[in-house]
């Protein structure tokens, strides 16, 4: 059968096969670093796990034990604020840009900026935030840490915001203003429940992108050996524990970072499933 | 309009909070115009005494040295632009082609629960990735280096772009085949239909179709790769010097001020770190609006 085609024909068959197992080769090689960081994550981390790890402070350098119990307050003390901070806001401007702004100038000059704001880097945020807070309150602590973070969630939760109001019906607006109810009252008791599900899954995701964000913490929350709730001290995070003793010289503290990187890996992935489940909801809903 | 004694006070109250409640909301929408804006004119401010010192000059002196008070941003322009490029370089060909592979040649079975994973370690804190660079991929590179002749350090421009080329991947394949996918069934079964191979029809209909949304997800990578912090601190040596070869330890913009900003103490050195932030603004925000261009293109067919 094969010899029936011109040769034209089995060389073009042949090319088709050669190349598709080239596609197939490339796209399975990248595969193989990032299972051989799971796999070592996996590997170092589990092993240096245990509950004085979750229950005790940081031991001095060189002394064996201790645990990293002031990060993880930390990084949920620093990602809270953030989300309090940012949140009230990304909502409101999501509400403006779907409900009022549509597409007049201002709403794309709101749009345009927060596509800026999420290119800018980690780094050059932490210097911005350093700027505003750290700057005048003379001292570095949780709070400025706090207000870069919230500046990386704004932009995300802006946008989600904004899509997912779209999404709700124009015929569930007029029938809350055919029952005389005003605008405001409809945006708030109408609008927003309908789309809240979206609205939690976009802060779900930014609150996933910023708790392993570390650059922006270097210059703002510093990092504490002790523990400290109170949010105007230098306070310690997961990703700057991980950051600290990777780079330092004793070997008791590599193996901390190992297990502090499965904490944090664990958190984020946590909240990464969360999100896609709740989006999953949505999506058959409609 | 009826004055507002006309209106029941109920009906009037309730125009006035609405009034109010917008004002509110677009007063919002502004506050975000004006936190970018501010963030900018924060960057200018804090970097003044450099700007004034070196104006232009700056960006091509070559000596970095807090000691003597001397600023040149040349070094990490170059280190951040080796850097950037080489990894968009060694990560463009695998996310293309696992983007075909996941958009075209996959069954759904495979690419559906691949993709899940892909764009999961896309979440990966930075962090992480260079803490197992630093402990596996820099031993790696080391024993290379001593195979090949260079100096052994380990750590340097190559594992940086390596590293950044790890990270980046996931997210330059998970545009390329969102954007894969949307190119429209009936055009690649009328390629079929005229005989073409598989090949052919993804080389031919596929790609040309695709084109501006891969190239806004490798801007968009290249975005990425530029302001990338952490994973480079860790892997890149952190030397101030005009790099020589890419074995070189050497230092990004991002890496150098992550490493010296909480050491400056004088006035000068903390402007010239504070002015390197103020031109990795001024490029990523430029590399991202490249983006979007080609983000509009894709949508306009």
């Amino acid at each position: 059968m094969k010899n029936s085609y011109p040769a034209r024909e089995n060389w073009r068959r042949l090319k088709n096969k050669i190349i598709l197992g080239i596609i197939t080769l490339l796209a399975l090689i990248p595969t193989l670093p990032l299972f051989l960081i799971l796999f070592q994550l996996l590997h170092k981390g589990l092993s240096s796990l245990s509950i004085d790890f979750f229950l005790h402070l940081p031991a001095p350098p060189g002394e064996p034990g201790g645990g990293i119990a002031n990060a993880i307050c930390g990084t949920l003390i620093i990602v809270g604020l953030a989300t309090l901070i940012g949140v009230p806001i990304s909502i409101m401007a999501g509400i403006y840009l779907s409900e009022y702004g549509k597409e007049s100038k201002l709403a794309h000059a709101v749009r345009i900026s927060a596509d800026v704001l999420q290119g800018v880097p980690s780094i050059v945020i932490g210097i911005v935030a350093y700027a505003w807070v750290v700057r005048p309150m003379g001292h570095f602590s949780a709070l400025s840490g706090s207000v870069a973070l919230a500046l990386m969630m704004i932009p995300v939760v802006v946008r989600t915001t904004e899509e997912v109001l779209k999404l709700v019906p124009d015929i569930l607006r007029e029938a809350s203003l055919a029952l005389g109810i005003p605008y405001w009252r409809t945006v708030l008791k109408v609008v927003l429940p309908t789309g809240m599900v979206g609205v939690t899954t976009g802060i779900l995701i930014a609150i996933a992108r910023i708790a392993g964000e570390t650059a922006p913490l270097l210059f703002t929350a510093f990092g504490n050996q002790f523990m400290t709730l109170n949010p105007i001290e230098p306070m310690n995070a997961l990703p700057l524990v991980i950051f600290n003793y990777a780079t330092s010289p004793y070997e008791d503290w590599w193996q901390q970072a190992w297990g502090a990187s499965i904490v944090l890996v664990f958190m984020v992935l946590a909240l990464n499933i969360l999100s896609r489940i709740l989006a999953r909801r949505i999506a058959g809903e409609k | 309009m009826p004055t507002p004694k006309e209106l029941p006070k109920n009906l009037y109250r309730q125009i006035k909070y609405d009034i109010a409640f917008r004002k509110l909301a677009t007063g919002t929408g502004i506050f975000v115009i004006i936190l970018v804006i501010a963030a900018f004119f924060t960057l200018v401010y804090e970097s003044w005494p450099a700007i004034k010192t070196y104006g232009l000059k700056f960006l091509w002196r070559t000596t970095w040295d807090p000691v003597t008070l001397e600023f040149g941003a040349l070094p990490f322009l170059v280190g951040t632009l080796i850097t950037s490029f080489l990894s968009l370089a060694i990560a463009t060909p695998f996310a293309l082609a696992g983007a075909i592979f996941l958009g075209e040649l996959a069954p759904a079975k495979v690419a559906n629960p691949v993709s899940f994973v892909i764009e999961l370690l896309a979440g990966i804190p930075s962090v992480i990735y260079g803490l197992w660079a630093l402990f596996y991929l820099v031993p790696l590179v080391r024993s290379f280096e001593m195979k090949i002749g260079a100096p052994p350090y380990g750590l340097g421009l190559f594992t940086a772009s390596l590293v950044l080329a790890i990270m980046i991947l996931p997210y330059a394949l998970s545009v390329a085949r969102d954007v894969i996918s949307l190119v429209p069934q009936d055009l690649k079964e009328a390629a079929y239909g005229l005989g073409a191979t598989r090949w052919e029809t993804i080389r031919h209909v596929v790609l040309p179709y695709a084109r501006s949304g891969i190239l806004a997800g490798i801007v968009l990578a290249l975005g990425r790769a530029l302001g990338e912090t952490m994973a480079v601190t860790m892997v890149i040596g952190n030397r101030s010097a005009m790099p020589q070869s890419i074995w070189d330890l050497a230092n990004t913009m991002a890496s150098v001020i992550a490493n010296e900003f909480t050491e400056a103490t004088e006035d000068l050195h903390l402007a010239a770190l504070v002015e390197i932030g103020l031109l990795l603004f001024v490029i990523t925000v430029i590399v991202n609006l490249v983006a979007r261009i080609f983000i509009v293109k894709t949508k306009v067919k």
